[in-house]
């Protein structure tokens, strides 16, 4: 008996040695998380100001900014918008309401899966050769958003596609049952139900955009810009790519720059995901799905 | 009549942006085939897969691969071997243990923690981590292996934890039941019954995790240094496929020239790479849901 109770008494041993195990390495993930934004934010807070976003980036790090890196971050992301709204809610709705179930429509849905996966150089290896070479635009602004929307393109599509799948179909029959063409019961009835999700993809995508770093370089946007770029055909760099030529320095002073500019990115990108977050929520909520 | 033609110009224009998804993968094969044949009528395969030095940006030009997938495979290889027992453990413990409540909160977080920028975890690395194991380790180089392979561990947590959990989560409650009512414990039902059986969901999760590491650039561009050397030591600095491919993009590499050839020779190692890892995820994945959903 006693070695039964012994035996039992082990065994509960070796789950609390589990949980405790596994609440480690909740806890190190959790706090490598910490450290991370601790460790930037200790380097890096001293440096912001509002010179340090209105100055163009300099040889000496005290007078440096971000104004330029800034800029062309949001002028390559305005025009990406511009380019993955239309062409992923239109491929999305295609795949759902009017795709034929066919060979061709398999394989274009397996594409989209299998280009999610592809590793973000290579599409800086595309647009380089395909926009910058082929196209002639150089290493501008429109080379580098164009290199962009092909890179979230595919995470807009299926997170569009899900958020049309969930609009419940007795919505879609009424609308065909009054008479309204296909395209009007999507235009009218599965498109504004839809809206919210639509737009937590469209924001998560523009949230990973905003820190992509290494297709820009491959299509070659510059490191160092101390003017503000006026048409979609200038030159350019963005956030991330300055703050990678900070680190690369190696004064120190550089290294806080760059702290201080993650700060900015990560700002952005954290609001971005919360309101993505929070849309998602209120949508989940407000259909009961 | 007008609508219908208005209904089909609408779905004619819609048909061709689904078919960008085409265009973006042939464009992809052709312009990296395109470049890497161009590579390989200057440079012979076989000195691309027999000579044992990557220097094709000095003076004497060798181009042997090894080198670049030798630091591949080093930091990759790090990043899973954090990755994979932390990620697990993480799932097993949010699917099996963790209240419902609590599993609203963790997964926001680790989806920020998917969400950070490369290049800040390129910024932890160098001047974090890499200073941290100094104090550990006094005879590791300033720039190395192991800082960029634990920092890129962790920046696949969420990739292997998140689909190790969808794994966990198929398996049929009545298999655990069977479990319980033979007298095991919660941990040896985990073990013993759920981890065998979600076995292949997982295997497609650490792939994909892999895979991911594989394809990362910044983190090992920033911390892992510039000097191919085909070595297995994660003390000294390496330069990996895609570090290279930076490299070679901040010079100014006249387009057509042979460097520039370069990069999509390599490019196309990697694409080949991580595309099969890719589908071999994809594929064990898809298996394993099938077995489990009738």
């Amino acid at each position: 008996m006693k070695d039964v109770k012994e035996l039992i008494f082990k065994r509960k041993k070796r789950e609390k040695l589990f949980i405790v195990l596994s609440l480690f390495f909740i806890t190190f993930a959790l706090m490598s998380l910490l450290l991370l934004i601790v460790s930037i934010l200790v380097d890096g807070y001293s440096v912001i100001s509002i010179k340090f976003l209105t100055s163009y980036p300099s040889r000496k790090p005290e007078e440096a900014g971000i104004l330029s890196a800034l800029v062309g971050s949001v002028y390559v992301l305005v025009i990406m918008i511009l380019f993955i709204v239309p062409i992923g809610i239109g491929a999305a709705i295609y795949l759902e309401e009017f795709a034929p179930k066919n060979t061709l429509t398999h394989f274009i849905e397996i594409n989209i899966v299998n280009l999610a996966g592809v590793p973000s150089i290579i599409y800086g290896l595309l647009g380089l050769e395909i926009f910058v070479r082929f196209f002639g635009l150089g290493r501008s602004i429109l080379a580098g958003s164009l290199t962009l929307s092909l890179l979230v393109l595919p995470s807009v599509i299926i997170a569009t596609r899900e958020a049309i799948k969930l609009v419940p179909y007795s919505i879609r029959e009424a609308s065909l049952a009054l008479g309204a063409t296909k395209w009007q019961t999507v235009r009218h009835q599965v498109l504004p139900v839809a809206l919210p999700g639509i737009l937590t993809g469209i924001i998560l995508a523009v949230s990973r955009a905003i820190g992509e770093t290494a297709p820009l370089i491959t299509i070659g946007a510059l490191t160092y810009i101390a003017f503000l770029p006026t048409t979609p055909l200038s030159p350019f760099t963005v956030l991330p790519i300055q703050i990678f030529n900070w680190i690369s320095r190696p004064q120190k002073m550089f290294h806080k720059n760059a702290a201080g500019a993650i700060i900015i990115l990560l700002f952005l990108t954290f609001m971005l995901n919360l309101t993505a977050i929070i849309l998602r929520n209120y949508y989940k909520s407000k259909y009961r799905l | 009549m007008g609508k219908r033609i208005q209904e089909e110009i609408i779905k004619s224009i819609f048909f061709i942006f689904a078919l960008i998804s085409v265009f973006t993968t042939f464009g992809i094969i052709f312009v990296l085939l395109f470049e890497t044949i161009q590579f390989f009528k200057e440079v012979s395969i076989i000195r691309f897969l027999t000579e044992k030095e990557w220097t094709p940006l000095f003076a004497v030009k060798k181009f042997g691969i090894w080198p670049l997938l030798s630091g591949t495979f080093l930091t990759s290889l790090i990043a899973i071997l954090i990755s994979f027992p932390m990620g697990l453990s993480i799932a097993i413990f949010v699917s099996e243990y963790m209240p419902f409540k609590l599993k609203a909160i963790i997964k926001p977080i680790i989806e920020i923690l998917a969400s950070i920028p490369t290049v800040v975890y390129g910024y932890f690395a160098l001047l974090f981590v890499t200073p941290l194991l100094k104090k550990i380790i006094p005879s590791i180089s300033g720039f190395n292996a192991l800082s960029p392979g634990i920092v890129l561990g962790i920046m696949i947590i969420p990739t292997v934890a998140s689909i190790s959990e969808d794994s966990l989560s198929l398996i049929p409650r009545s298999l655990r039941e069977a479990s319980y009512a033979l007298g095991a414990t919660k941990l040896e039902t985990v073990f013993k019954v759920v981890l065998p059986a979600a076995s292949s969901g997982i295997l497609s999760a650490v792939i994909l995790g892999f895979s991911r590491a594989i394809g990362e650039t910044m983190i090992v561009t920033i911390a892992a240094g510039q000097r191919p050397i085909l070595t297995l030591n994660p003390l000294i600095p390496i330069e990996t496929i895609t570090a290279y491919i930076v490299q070679v993009s901040l010079g100014d590499t006249p387009t057509g020239s042979l460097e520039y050839k370069t990069i999509f020779a390599v490019g196309m190692v990697l694409f080949s790479i991580t595309f099969t890892f890719n589908i071999i995820s994809h594929n064990l994945r898809m298996k394993f849901i099938k077995s489990f959903k009738l």
